[in-house]
């Protein structure tokens, strides 16, 4: 009955529930260490993780121990996530985000990255800043449907292939600057769609 | 305070985990103490998640249970509750931000590797009233070029030009180009084939954060005749 109620609503309001959903599975493992809920998370992330890392280069054996440290570090680290500070997957993004680089990029000393801001946000936030929060992440959802191709393609490659301005550069054969300035555009229509919200 | 920010797409490629290593250390280290800088990458962190959530997943080959797998299982039958292992991050990280009040010269993520004495640092002459010290090992400099440059006062810094983005954060001091003044916690965003001439403050001199995509080339000609001993 309960499954039914919640594929009905996922199928009226496909993101924002599910990720809703996300936040409330992560809350479970973060406040009795919900073994239940954890199983669901690792369903439903670590398939995912595995593709994200395989597009940086790992070998599938690579990126599959690379997605199942990262829903490890989800399990240690679940208290540090908290409802109010956001969105589950923003910081299970981040969370696999900085693994990648830890694992596969090993020239430089310096990877320590803070997993995502929102750990660090302060504990008051009123409930209504939940709201903005998930309508938050629908309209940027749509304004990054809404790129014109181009800038989708430099985005793309940036965040799901890790590759550097330089190297989207040279891939797509255009000068460093033209990528740069696609981003910023790309980003100016993402902060434009949130503008009024604060 | 802050007046010069980082350029989006700079704070863009951070957030997607693809700006080069060297260039991440001036980004966490302004951001650290910029809320403007940490709220728009907040967002941008938002996309990430957004890109992620529409990766085409690629199913896990169960039948070879590796190490991480095995530490889940051994953790849940062992039932150990979350919260053990993140209250020490936890406390490591109050310890960290109490450390970042005392010394709030150096920020925070910096200290961590530098310690916090500025005057503490193994500077070497770079020439005429400009040091520099090497953050983390030189020799694994490979992606992009990390260092801070001390700068005594009313000094000309050794003009540059740089492959790539080169950024600059300001720790101590100001310094003065052709674009505009820069003072502690500014950071400065330029790229490709700009040359700059900066000059530091006449009474502090500056201290700077540097980081380069590529080996920075010096034309000064001091420093090109000690380019070839300082490896820069
Ligand atoms: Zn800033």
């Amino acid at each position: 009955m309960q499954l039914m109620e919640r594929e009905e609503k996922a199928r009226l309001h496909p993101r924002s529930s599910k990720s809703k959903e996300m936040s409330e599975l992560l809350s479970r493992v973060a406040e009795r260490g919900d073994v239940v809920a954890f199983q669901e998370l690792f369903e439903n992330f670590a398939p995912r993780v595995k593709s994200y890392m395989m597009r940086k280069g790992a070998d599938p054996n690579t990126a599959e121990e690379l997605a199942q440290e990262t829903l490890l570090t989800i399990w240690r680290k679940a208290s540090l996530y908290s409802d109010e500070k956001g969105s589950a997957t923003t910081w299970i993004f981040t969370i696999a985000r900085n693994l990648r680089i830890d694992r596969l990029r090993r020239e430089f000393p310096w990877q320590a990255l803070p997993e995502g801001h929102n750990e660090e946000a302060s504990d008051d936030t009123p409930p209504d800043e939940q709201v903005s929060e998930r309508e938050r992440k629908q309209r940027i959802h749509t304004a990054l449907s809404a790129l014109p191709r181009d800038q989708h393609e430099v985005v793309t490659l940036s965040y799901l292939e890790g590759m550097s301005h330089s190297e989207i550069a040279e891939r797509l054969g255009l000068p460093l600057g033209t990528v740069k300035s696609r981003m910023r555009l790309a980003y100016q229509k993402i902060r434009e769609s949130v503008e009024d919200l604060q | 305070m802050i007046k010069h920010h980082l350029n989006d797409a700079t704070l863009m490629s951070y957030a997607a985990g693809s700006l080069p290593e060297a260039l991440c250390a001036v980004v966490v280290a302004h951001t650290s103490n910029c809320s403007s800088c940490a709220k728009k990458v907040r967002d941008m962190e938002l996309v990430g998640s957004l890109l992620f959530d529409k990766i085409e997943p690629v199913e896990l080959d169960g039948s070879a249970p590796t190490l991480a797998l095995r530490g889940i299982a051994a953790e849940i039958d062992s039932v150990i509750k979350p919260h053990s292992s993140a209250d020490n991050i936890s406390s490591a990280r109050a310890e960290a931000e109490i450390h970042a009040g005392i010394c709030s010269e150096i920020p925070a993520p910096l200290a961590a590797f530098i310690g916090n004495n500025l005057d503490d640092l193994p500077w070497k002459r770079l020439g005429f009233g400009v040091w520099h010290a090497h953050v983390g090992p030189e020799s694994e400099c490979g992606r992009g070029d990390l260092r801070l440059i001390k700068v005594a006062p009313g000094q000309v810094l050794p003009e540059h030009t740089h492959g790539g983005t080169e950024l600059t954060l300001v720790l101590r001091g100001s310094y003065k180009d052709e674009i505009a003044t820069f003072g502690v916690g500014d950071v400065e965003d330029v790229d490709g084939d700009t040359e700059h001439q900066p000059v530091s403050d006449a009474k502090e001199g500056c201290i700077c954060l540097i980081a380069s995509e590529s080996p920075a080339k010096y034309r000064n000609l001091v420093a090109r005749l000690v380019q070839p001993l300082t490896g820069l």
